[in-house]
């Protein structure tokens, strides 16, 4: 199972993300910012990121863009949760390094299938 | 796996709440015309959250809702919308239609869809008219996507990533499995871009495929599984029949000359351009529905019970610093430990250290866990600024609010129980206090007046001031009112603050009419009740033509109090120190009645009905002579009565612990404690007692 670490400045978001990974059987490291995400996944090699975009701190673009020019983090799945459907803002997390994107909302089930993509 | 969603809802409700707060602050501390950046990003943030959240958690009407504000913020954001005093004003409406709206979810109360609708139609109406066209392109989109979802007995695709694609994370394996569960799989690798082994670098990806897939596929289904590489490859998926063939390129020319289309028609591009990005051939995109017009009501919530129970949330320092705590105490603990496996005389003085030091842990830990608590009192501030601003603008009144000690902290309960009062307060300086702009002018003041709460932390309590600069109170009309009501008479001679004290007089008020902002059929006897509940005292300070403070002092927390410890026969009681006035010893001439049934002292002018604690308790006291023991004087909402006693002890702090929770409720008494020596005593609730005894004497007569 694998170690993932889930950003997100939302309580209640963050609260159902860790609760479905965790009840898939996954370690879940939960952060609440970019700052304190990085800090986390330095401190903690984790095997995917799931971060939110919009951020206090350090948005979740920047936090990508951060955590890929580290050498352990170079190959890492990394997902955005994005409420913007739009392009744009999937295609900024892309340019940062992101794996790719979730698109909120979500439900539990369509989380675990889309991390079942890129965990293998 | 199906997860009860409903477990999270309290936590969204806590921080959507929160958010909406911040909302509201933010809104009323932005210049129009010129927006700080960052407020607005605040503001932007926490819709976005609300949003995300209402729609993660299927509360449908409050995410549609959301989802206009959100647009019009990212707008003010992005610098496209200019910040105006009209969409401030909508924001801020917005801002209590979304926080009536989370509440009715909450309680599972109907969503007032009326209110909402006609909110959300303004802030279409601010956001642009061109609500058709948005419908229009909308439907255009979908027919296109329908083309595009054309089955295909099967498909070729042709994969070549581009050499990073590694370093996004992406894995060719993990795509081609993906592809493989859809149908029948067979793929050619193609190496001809592999370079010599010296140049070759691991870190890249060098190969492509052909990959052909039989059996009825949508070719969405293709596309969904490249949509997070489409940027870093080249990607070609062709029909195996023929005339079936649409590749990526196709639909999103297809999709492109539909938009040129609709650009023609739409007069707002902004709103084109946030359709293009949903006319890309993904399915995850979602498409922008029409906002529809009446959100069915939502039945779905949290429980109330939930609600009651109330959370806290705690800053990480103030956990951490109760965790470093009982470290310490558990270091003290196996130092005493030690010392005690094996007692001689010469280790006494290392185990009267290490008591001392217990004593000081014990302290520190308790302080630190009544910190967890405390909250800052900027949560019972934080509505004044939007009531002002309401108020001002109603009566037409120019106002300054000043907040001062926002950070200073109390605890929670009483912070709850506080707000209401303070409300009621503010409202009374606004109303009554402040003149309006001309009738200042005309006193040789500013036009604007100041109304200024200041909080902080004076000994045991909290000390919550509310000054003003306006009329003042003018004691000849209280003075005249209270000999109207018949509170005084005519001849009574009464000290500044007496006459002050006056307005907390049940039924008295001063205002010429009951005013829309003032009269709400909570008079300022109720608020000092209120405050008396608490264990805290109001005070008022005025002076004509100047203004008027207002100082309430608050303990800093219910869970300690301020005790006296008194006797009765062989058990031990504590009065609340607030509550007593005075102690004395009794002379027999000043007690009127039948001994042992309604006795009266004769307190200066006043009767004072005394209660004995041994009757009330039944217990045998040193002596039932009144002259042998002690009359507590205590006062308790506006009555007085005299406790008899047969001696007072100490005074000390006191933990409070509930006799309902541990036992059962009992009359009279309001809680008990543990004292030094291991034994409970109760804590005497005097508004309870008085309760009591003025039934016995009705039984009595």
């Amino acid at each position: 199972m694998a170690k993932i670490l889930a950003v997100d400045d939302s309580a209640s978001m963050r609260q159902m993300v860790s609760f479905t990974l965790k009840g898939a059987g996954h370690d879940v490291v939960e952060a609440s910012d970019g700052v304190d995400a990085l800090e986390k996944a330095k401190s903690n090699q984790v095997d995917l990121v799931l971060t939110d975009v919009n951020m206090p701190n350090m948005d979740g673009v920047t936090l990508i863009k951060e955590l890929r020019a580290l050498p352990s983090y170079k190959f890492t799945p990394m997902l955005t949760l994005t409420t913007e459907s739009g392009m744009d803002k999937k295609m900024e997390g892309k340019q940062a390094g992101a794996t790719g994107w979730i698109v909120k909302p979500f439900s539990p089930d369509q989380l675990l299938a889309t991390i079942k993509k890129v965990l293998g | 796996m199906s997860i009860d969603m409903s477990q999270f809802y309290q936590t969204f409700f806590d921080e959507s709440f929160e958010g909406l707060e911040s909302m509201e602050s933010g809104l009323l501390g932005l210049d129009v015309g010129a927006a700080d950046e960052e407020t607005v990003n605040t503001i932007f943030r926490a819709a976005h959250s609300i949003k995300g959240g209402s729609a993660t958690f299927g509360f449908t009407a409050v995410a549609e809702f959301t989802h206009v504000m959100e647009t019009l913020l990212d707008e003010m954001r992005a610098g496209d919308r200019m910040v105006t005093e009209h969409a401030v004003d909508l924001l801020l409406t917005s801002v209590d239609v979304l926080r009536e709206m989370l509440t009715a979810v909450q309680n599972e109360d109907d969503i007032d869809s009326e209110r909402v609708t006609s909110v959300q139609k303004d802030l279409e109406m601010l956001l642009n008219g061109e609500e058709s066209v948005t419908a229009e392109t909308v439907s255009s989109v979908e027919s296109v996507s329908e083309e595009a979802s054309d089955h295909s007995s099967g498909w070729i695709v042709e994969f070549r990533p581009f050499d990073y694609l590694l370093k996004t994370g992406n894995d060719p394996v993990r795509l081609f499995r993906e592809l493989s569960l859809l149908g029948e799989y067979s793929a050619t690798v193609n190496t001809e871009n592999l370079p010599l082994f010296e140049d070759f670098d691991p870190e890249l990806s060098y190969l492509s495929w052909t990959i052909e897939l039989l059996g009825d596929v949508a070719i969405d289904s293709i596309n969904e599984i490249f949509e997070w590489v489409d940027d870093d490859c080249e990607l070609k998926v062709t029909a195996m029949n023929a005339q079936a063939e649409v590749s990526v390129e196709e639909v999103e020319s297809a999709v492109e000359s539909t938009v040129s289309e609709v650009e023609e028609k739409a007069e707002d591009k902004a709103v084109v351009e946030s359709n293009v990005q949903e006319l890309k051939p993904e399915k995850t995109a979602e498409v922008k529905a029409a906002p529809s017009p009446a959100p069915a009501p939502e039945k779905r919530g949290a429980k109330k019970a939930a609600t009651d129970q109330g959370s806290i949330r705690v800053g990480i320092d103030k956990v951490d610093a109760l965790i470093n705590m009982v470290g310490e105490l558990v270091i003290t603990q196996s130092m005493l430990s030690q010392l005690g496996e094996n007692i001689t005389p010469e280790k006494i003085e290392k185990m009267q250290d290490g008591l001392a030091q217990l004593e000081r842990n014990t302290r520190e830990l308790q302080e630190s866990v009544m910190r967890i608590r405390m909250l800052p009192i900027s949560f019972a501030f934080q509505r004044f600024p939007r009531m002002v601003r309401d108020l001002s603008q109603k009566l037409g009144k120019e106002i300054d609010l000043r907040l001062l000690g926002e950070q200073t902290e109390l605890d929670k309960t009483v912070m709850e129980k506080i707000g209401d009062p303070l409300v009621h307060l503010v409202r009374n300086s606004i109303d009554h206090g402040i003149e309006m702009p001309d009738d200042r002018e005309a006193a040789g003041k500013p036009r604007m007046g100041i109304v200024e709460l200041n909080a902080f932390h004076q000994g045991g309590n909290i000390v919550i001031e509310i000054d003003d600069d306006g009329k003042g109170i003018d004691k000849e009309v209280i003075r005249n009112k209270a000999i109207e009501k018949g509170v005084i008479a005519e001849t009574d001679v009464l000290s500044d603050e007496q006459i002050y004290d006056l307005i907390f007089a049940p039924g008295f008020s001063t205002a010429k009419e009951v005013s829309d902002v003032s009269g709400r059929g909570v008079g300022m006897d109720v608020v000092k009740r209120n405050i008396r509940e608490l264990g805290g005292t109001i005070e008022i300070k005025s002076e004509k033509g100047k203004g008027s403070k207002i100082t309430i002092r608050l303990p800093l927390t219910l869970a300690i109090l301020d005790g006296q410890l008194i006797r009765v026969g062989g058990d031990t009681y504590i009065v609340p120190l607030v509550s007593i006035i005075e102690s004395l010893q009794v002379r027999d001439e000043q007690v009127n009645g039948i001994a042992g049934q309604a006795e009266l002292y004769k307190l200066r002018d006043d009767y004072v009905p005394i209660v004995r604690l041994h009757d009330v308790f039944t217990l045998k006291p040193d002596s039932e002579k009144l002259t042998d023991g002690l009359i507590v004087i205590v006062e308790g909402e506006g009555s007085q009565v005299g406790l008899f006693v047969d001696d007072l002890l100490g005074q000390q702090q006191v933990v409070i612990k509930s006799l309902e929770t541990n036992f059962r409720p009992v009359e009279g008494v309001s809680g008990a404690t543990i004292l030094g020596d291991g034994t409970v005593a109760l804590i005497l609730d005097v508004v309870g007692l008085i309760k009591l005894s003025k039934q016995e004497r009705i039984k009595a007569a």
